[in-house]
């Protein structure tokens, strides 16, 4: 079962070890040789260095075998871009993509793309965790 | 015509310039903050908009919901395509056209229908090998919408073609024998016309099909010192 990650930040990272803990085949892609540190010297995946959008870092990292694929470089576009070259080309059904502008993840969530929006995610955890302070609500007539 | 364009580098200036020039409404979205206030002191702040160009909002604020064409000539390919989608699906601008800065990309931009590219390393590749003296074939042009591409020959003295009429030249499926170059004037390519050593022979053809005629007209070139644009866009695609 092998999944394919581009970006290997702190949550590219931490994503690719808490799916090898699962039990997939892992194989997590770069443009810097350093982001390697990140994912632990015990980590059993794969690491490849090039950028996300050449499709050869994609082939190197054998996107053709993966059964999903995650998008989190740190680009709003680049992400959309490769999460479609991941659709379109290799036909991967599962395909999940990092985008923090809501506007864009809710267009291209539109035409088809799986996309986690970090910002609206954080904001609806802010707002709740004010709600859950218990202060007073106010004046709703105001 | 209203025109917005993207990213103000030289291309974007230029395009801007002239498109003024012909009498063109334009807005100039450029997000670096130097190079926007060099715009301004050159042009004036009118009609410049200062912002990321693959923002919703900024584009909506550079009036891209009455745009007839959305011009992405930004110095990054991803942002290129964003752009191009962004004007389809959300604004549905009639007519985008995007440039590739790396030609690697170029599957890229055909795979998720962004159709009208422009790729000035291409086309300078292709110019640069035009006044290479060895180089027998040419690509001298892609016109990816039409699926055509336009190639030069030259023909040698020991060409096949050589001393043959049109007319008797068995052209592989496709490919049509447009026009001969003789001392500087262009002839019409006639069944009657006769193939001269010395000629430069113009071709249309359809993408991926240079490597046969190349086999036909000429047959001593060693296929892998010919640079096939057709063939770098798709490498193993």
């Amino acid at each position: 079962m092998h999944v394919v990650i581009a970006g290997c930040g702190r949550v590219g990272s931490g994503l690719a070890r808490d799916l090898v803990t699962q039990g997939f085949d892992v194989a997590i892609l770069d443009e810097s040789a350093d982001a390697f540190h990140l994912l632990g010297d015990d980590f059993p995946g794969e690491f490849v260095v090039g950028r996300a959008l050449d499709w050869d870092t994609l082939r190197r990292a054998r996107i053709e075998d993966a059964i999903a694929f995650v998008a989190c470089t740190d680009g709003d576009n680049t992400n959309i871009v490769i999460a479609q070259i991941a659709q379109k080309k290799y036909g991967i059904s599962c395909v999940v993509a990092r985008v923090y502008d809501p506007l864009r993840a809710e267009l291209f969530a539109q035409i088809g793309i799986n996309t986690v929006c970090p910002t609206r995610d954080v904001r609806v955890s802010l707002f709740d965790a004010v709600r859950a302070c218990q202060i007073a609500l106010p004046d709703q007539e105001g | 015509m209203f025109v917005l364009i993207i990213g103000g580098g030289k291309v974007g200036l230029n395009t801007a310039r002239q498109l003024m020039q012909l009498g063109h409404e334009i807005a100039l979205v450029e997000q670096r903050r130097t190079r926007y206030d060099l715009v301004a002191e050159l042009r004036g702040e009118d009609a410049l908009v200062y912002g990321d160009g693959t923002e919703i909002w900024v584009l909506a604020k550079a009036g891209i919901g009455r745009a007839d064409l959305v011009v992405a000539v930004t110095g990054d390919d991803e942002d290129n395509i964003i752009i191009s989608q962004v004007a389809k699906l959300k604004f549905g601008v009639p007519k985008v056209v995007a440039r590739v800065n790396n030609p690697f990309n170029q599957p890229t931009f055909d795979l998720l229908g962004v159709e009208n590219t422009v790729c000035a390393t291409t086309a300078m590749l292709n110019l640069i090998m035009h006044e290479l003296p060895t180089h027998k074939f040419v690509h001298l042009l892609s016109l990816r919408r039409e699926k055509v591409e336009v190639v030069e020959l030259e023909v040698g003295e020991n060409s096949p073609f050589a001393h043959t009429y049109v007319q008797d030249i068995d052209l592989p499926e496709g490919v049509v024998l447009a026009a001969i170059v003789r001392a500087g004037h262009a002839l019409v390519a006639r069944g009657a016309t006769e193939i001269l050593p010395g000629d430069y022979v113009l071709c249309l053809l359809p993408p991926g099909k240079e490597r046969e005629l190349i086999k036909v007209f000429l047959p001593e070139e060693e296929p892998e010192r010919v640079q096939f644009e057709s063939e770098l866009d798709t490498s193993e695609g």
